[in-house]
């Protein structure tokens, strides 16, 4: 199975707990960024990303353009803007809404799906809309992987179960489940994550 | 092997090679993620299956490559986006512009007018509209042809409206445009200071010095290359002490002019040229 270079996560408005809830469970040696579409209004919220560092073992900061990826970093998109996967890179963009979601979450997904391909793990959590669906579908088709908070225990279900619709996920189940699933899939802590001969 | 996804990058190489060849347009720096997503946009628009399909139709017929301008340059824009600029640029520029004669200002890449539109009416209210000249530059025509009109949907007001008080206006909005059941028209006496024209960073060099510049998210669809080359364009397009306004997420730390700036806002994104 293809290493995970990139993982990307979908929530709507109001999914800061859900947030709070995956990053709190990942160990602090988790190797892959971690990218971060979550609804905001557009001119408020700002301190997201402090309020994210305050429960994330992993050191987090809000996209600035051209960021450069590294790698147990968690970036968080910036009210108003999409954020586009580029090689090792992210980008900003103010092209109008998709789906009414700036950012958006299908354009997250669809971005790093076409850089990296079968290398990206995408994570739906709750949702109130089927933004996320779309960009699902499209790791799917390139050879990645997406897993899927459960709709009985989502906050919203709608993204998820929008998303259930169009693929079939590597893992449906409460956060903790997929925090879970995330670790053993990235292979982190212990003496997995190094390779054996140098 | 090959998947798919490499596939769709090749063909979108050829496609811009082509439209570099054929119309003169050069569209290979800039930065691959939107571009991709844009162009495809377009693909979807003409009913075309592939970027090779949408290639061959580009070539053989200018109105299609009109459509790809037009598809590949709207930025949706608004009045007042981010008020909090607005809001420096009146305490820390507007001062400094009033011991000027005469005030040369340049917007570049602005789409369809909502910010220039913005700042025709800041001044004003500063005094200084008169003394002004603002030089609104696009890539597109079609979409200078709307900024020309400035009609923008009347729905969208209520909102420019809040960003406009948020942005340190005191007078009532609405003597600003003449309404009726969908939109809104700005006000002739605004239009009158700005020149509108098509002027392309990539190809086309500086045409004036300006003693402000506004670039705001336009930088953040090039690539570093890219990038690097308009920032000398900027550059060479200020006179000294001469304002640069960048969008909220962009810096010029890291550009090989970095150092010929200070910041009069370092969150504003507001910056000097001081040599």
């Amino acid at each position: 199975m293809s290493p995970v270079e990139i993982v990307v996560v979908g929530a709507s408005l109001g999914g800061l707990r859900a947030l709070e809830s995956l990053l709190g469970a990942l160990p602090s040696d988790f190797g892959p960024p971690i990218v971060v579409a979550q609804h905001r209004q557009a001119d408020g919220t700002a301190g997201l990303d402090a309020l994210v560092a305050a429960f994330s073992p992993l050191p987090v900061q809000e996209v600035a353009d051209r960021q450069p990826l590294r790698p147990g970093h968690v970036y968080l998109a910036p009210a108003d803007y999409h954020v586009i996967v580029e090689r090792r890179a992210l980008a900003l963009s103010t092209e109008g809404p998709v789906a009414y979601a700036r950012p958006s979450i299908d354009v997250l997904f669809d971005s790093a799906a076409f850089v990296y391909a079968e290398r990206v793990v995408g994570v739906v959590l709750t949702g109130a809309s089927s933004d996320g669906a779309k960009g699902a579908a499209e790791i799917v088709r390139l050879g990645g992987q997406v897993i899927v908070e459960d709709p009985q225990t989502a906050r919203s279900p709608e993204a998820p179960r929008a998303t259930l619709a169009r693929i079939r996920p590597a893992a449906v189940g409460p956060i903790e489940e997929l925090a879970a699933w995330l670790v053993r899939r990235v292979g982190c802590g212990r003496e997995v994550s190094w390779p054996v001969e140098l | 092997m090959s998947t798919s996804e490499s596939i769709e990058e090749v063909e979108l190489d050829l496609l811009l090679d082509g439209v570099a060849r054929r119309y003169g347009y050069d569209f290979r720096d800039y930065a691959r993620g939107s571009l991709r997503r844009r162009v495809r946009n377009v693909m979807v628009d003409e009913g075309l299956p592939t970027f090779s399909a949408l290639q061959e139709r580009l070539l053989r017929d200018p109105d299609c490559f009109g459509r790809f301008i037009t598809g590949l340059s709207v930025n949706v824009t608004g009045m007042f986006r981010d008020p909090t600029v607005y809001l420096a640029f009146r305490r820390l520029v507007i001062p400094m512009l009033r011991t000027y004669p005469f005030i040369r200002v340049w917007h570049a890449g602005c789409a369809t007018g909502e910010e220039v539109y913005s700042l025709a009416i800041l001044l004003r209210e500063e005094a200084l509209y008169d003394r002004c000249l603002l030089y609104a530059t696009d890539i597109s025509e079609a979409v200078l042809t709307r900024a020309r009109r400035g009609v923008f949907p009347k729905a969208a007001m209520t909102r420019y409206e809040r960003l406009y008080r948020e942005s340190g206006g005191t007078e009532d909005f609405s003597r600003y445009f003449v309404a009726d059941e969908e939109n809104a028209i700005m006000s002739e006496s605004l239009r009158e200071k700005i020149v509108f024209s098509q002027h392309s960073l990539v190809s086309d060099r500086s045409f004036n010095e300006f003693n402000v510049i506004f670039c705001r998210n336009v930088l953040i669809y090039f690539n570093q290359n890219l990038r690097s080359r308009v920032h000398e364009i900027l550059y060479e397009s200020l006179v000294n002490f001469g304002v640069l306004v960048l969008g909220l997420k962009e810096v010029v730390a890291y550009t090989p002019h970095a150092d010929r700036y200070e910041a009069l806002d370092p969150e504003a994104r507001i910056y000097r040229r001081v040599r």
